[in-house]
């Protein structure tokens, strides 16, 4: 009984900057009162903000590690705590506490592999962090492709740091879709699952997804189809949380606590688990 | 092991109580509830109490911290005070055990501190069940009700009450007692121990096994057909988790006072419709998922995160108190019994 943390009991952080990516997703730079960094984390790994009297709600940190000057947050506005950070301006605290969860094998699985990143709207946000991380260590992968697609090019989260820095990057491939014809995009239109199958990727890479259920759903499919194996894909999961640590019971799926066991999961041992998510 | 008469059990209950709170089972108008001894407290003699003894380390309702913010700023205050030491007396075999189930949720790596806190400034004494009734299947999963564990163990005939220390805690209050108490052997434990368990091998639940649950059954019983039926009636209201001294699930909440924010933590269920609803829908959309989930953590993925140790300690409180008499017995008769079949 030494070894006691208070898990529940957060620090204080201060918004410094805010910026609007889409409609309905900000980006938050928040670090301690003394300018520091909260606390160290690794790519995938989450963090519980809250305001006091409006509540608590777990984000993924959207920055790289690697970043040694502060954490950012994507947050879509969806509900109470989300709407009310969407009102803050720089200079305002809240609380935050973390890290949680298991973050992406970054260091031992994924070095030396092409990897290839599938995500859909907000679902950049936990996958920034890992892109970001290993384009610091760049010498550390093989090829990178980065398929990404949103409703409407208005609805790209982070668009402005995809085009001048990882479009500009060699040897990153990023593959940029709408779902429906939009007035100044010359890209590709279409659901993030057909355009993953049009691209045809070879088989020898690990795939990195992350986005609404049903996005992951016919991803997986269609990575099947082209000759995957679940054990080479990767996603992160979304359930109701309240304690971060394995304790409260909500995210509770088969005997794994999401908050703990997870987010990050490989899909075999997704498939594991009780279909109830 | 030594002993004291009956009638010296009030200063027993004294002596106690002189160094720490004692709390201990107390007859009232809606049966048995824990109270706090004060003079000419009298123990009820009742099975046991309705509510779990829980509340001693995982409180229905306690705050964590509060908040004071201004403009911009947020203060976090921490307003823990140092816990007096408590004894809770009476505790019965089934309860005692479920305190060894909750500790491997909240004293597990990160531990919880504010139940360890209460954990550590509280001490055990169980007291032998001699009556068990029908609702009682504690022998299902092992534990003895004649033999309850707790840091000091106790006995009641007719003429003694028993102790037995287990634990440095028990040792510590037994010689804090030492005064009013003597040295005795166990033949009359021996005696009332053999009686009860003839009892138990009587009860209509005696028969009753974990057989067919337990770690690696998920993929077998999830999809089961019997939950449709089984939950069919099921009215979400909790009822079950409330009174269950293993059941541990809770929400974190905010509350304005006026002055500033408290933020506390309350008892939640699985059984609620809201446990698990989030802004892109409900992974357990029906009373079903619900139901299934409150049965299969208790007896498949609990078991599968604790060396096999079920969460359940067959108190029997949900056989007695569910409006539709929808329990955990007739779960594992029905979805256990299948492995026969
Ligand atoms: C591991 C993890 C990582 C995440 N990462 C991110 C991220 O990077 N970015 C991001 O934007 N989001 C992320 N989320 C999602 C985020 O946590 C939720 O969107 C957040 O909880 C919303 O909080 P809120 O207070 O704004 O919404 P709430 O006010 O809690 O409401 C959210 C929705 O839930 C419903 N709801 C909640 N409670 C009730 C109730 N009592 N009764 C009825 N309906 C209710 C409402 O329909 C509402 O639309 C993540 C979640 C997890 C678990
Ligand atoms: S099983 Fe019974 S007590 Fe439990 S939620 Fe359903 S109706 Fe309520
Ligand atoms: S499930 Fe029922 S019998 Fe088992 S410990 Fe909980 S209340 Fe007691
Ligand atoms: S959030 Fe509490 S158990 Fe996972």
């Amino acid at each position: 009984m030494n070894n006691r943390e208070e898990t529940l009991i957060p620090k204080i952080g201060v918004i410094t900057d805010v910026r609007i990516d889409t409609p309905d997703v900000k980006t938050f730079r928040v670090v301690t009162p003394d300018g520091k960094k909260a606390f160290e984390h690794k790519p995938g790994q989450c963090a519980m903000l809250s305001i006091p009297g409006v509540g608590e709600a777990m984000f993924s940190i959207t920055s790289s590690p690697t970043n040694s000057e502060f954490m950012e947050f994507s947050i879509k506005k969806c509900g109470c705590v989300t709407e009310w950070l969407h009102e803050a301006e720089p200079g305002q605290q809240i609380t935050i506490r973390g890290p949680y969860g298991n973050p992406f094998p970054v260091d031992d699985k994924f070095k030396g592999q092409d990897l290839l990143f599938v995500a859909g709207g907000i679902g950049l946000a936990p996958l920034r962090s890992v892109i970001n991380y290993c384009r610091h260590y760049r010498e550390n992968y093989g090829k990178i492709d980065i398929v990404y697609g949103s409703r409407s090019k208005d609805d790209l989260v982070d668009y402005q740091e995809i085009l001048n820095e990882w479009m500009t990057d060699d040897n990153i491939f990023v593959h940029l879709t709408i779902d429906r014809e939009q007035e100044g995009w010359d890209g590709h239109v279409g659901f993030v699952p057909n355009y993953v199958k049009e691209l045809g990727f070879d088989t020898n890479k690990t795939v990195i997804i992350c986005g609404p259920p049903i996005m992951i759903k016919f991803t997986l499919e269609g990575l099947c189809s082209l000759g995957f194996e679940k054990t080479q894909i990767y996603t992160t999961m979304e359930l109701r949380m309240k304690c971060g640590v394995g304790k409260c019971g909500r995210c509770n799926i088969g005997s794994k606590y999401v908050c703990k066991d997870g987010p990050v999961f490989r899909c075999d041992q997704l498939e594991e688990l009780p279909n109830e998510y | 092991m030594r002993k004291c008469s009956i009638q010296a059990l009030d200063t027993v209950f004294e002596t106690i109580a002189e160094a720490a709170v004692l709390y201990l089972p107390v007859d009232g108008d809606n049966g048995a509830s824990y109270k706090k001894w004060e003079k000419g407290t009298v123990m009820s003699n009742a099975l046991n109490t309705v509510r779990s003894p829980k509340d001693f380390f995982f409180p229905q309702s306690e705050n964590l911290m509060e908040f004071r913010t201004s403009g911009k700023t947020i203060e976090v205050i921490d307003k823990r005070e140092e816990k007096e030491d408590f004894v809770v007396f009476g505790v019965r075999a089934c309860d005692v055990k479920s305190f060894d189930i909750l500790d491997r949720v909240f004293l597990n790596e990160p531990c919880d501190s504010y139940y360890a806190d209460r954990r550590e400034h509280g001490t055990i004494v169980s007291m032998a069940c001699t009556r068990p009734v029908e609702t009682c299947f504690c022998q299902t999963f092992g534990i003895d009700a004649s033999n309850p564990a707790g840091d000091l163990s106790c006995w009641k005939t007719e003429t003694d009450v028993y102790f037995q220390a287990n634990t440095e805690k028990g040792e510590k209050l037994l010689a804090a007692i030492a005064g009013v108490t003597e040295e005795s052997d166990d033949t009359a434990v021996k005696a009332q121990q053999e009686k009860t368990r003839e009892i138990m091998k009587k009860l209509p639940l005696a028969d009753l096994t974990t057989e067919g649950f337990g770690a690696g059954k998920t993929a077998e019983l999830f999809n089961a057909p019997e939950w449709k039926e089984l939950s069919q009636s099921c009215l979400g209201c909790g009822t079950c988790t409330f009174v269950c001294p293993t059941c541990q699930c809770y929400d974190i909440k905010d509350f304005k006072t006026g002055k500033g924010v408290i933020r506390f933590r309350c008892w939640d269920s699985c059984m609620y419709s809201d446990f698990t609803k989030m802004a892109h829908g409900n992974p357990r959309l029906s009373q079903l998922e619900r139901f299934r989930q409150r049965f299969m953590h208790k007896l498949v993925y609990y078991p599968e995160n604790n060396d096999g140790v079920y969460s359940c300690v067959g108190c029997g409180r949900c056989l007695a108190k569910c409006p539709i008499s929808m329990n955990i017995v007739k779960v594992m008769r029905t979805i256990g019994g299948k492995a026969d079949e």
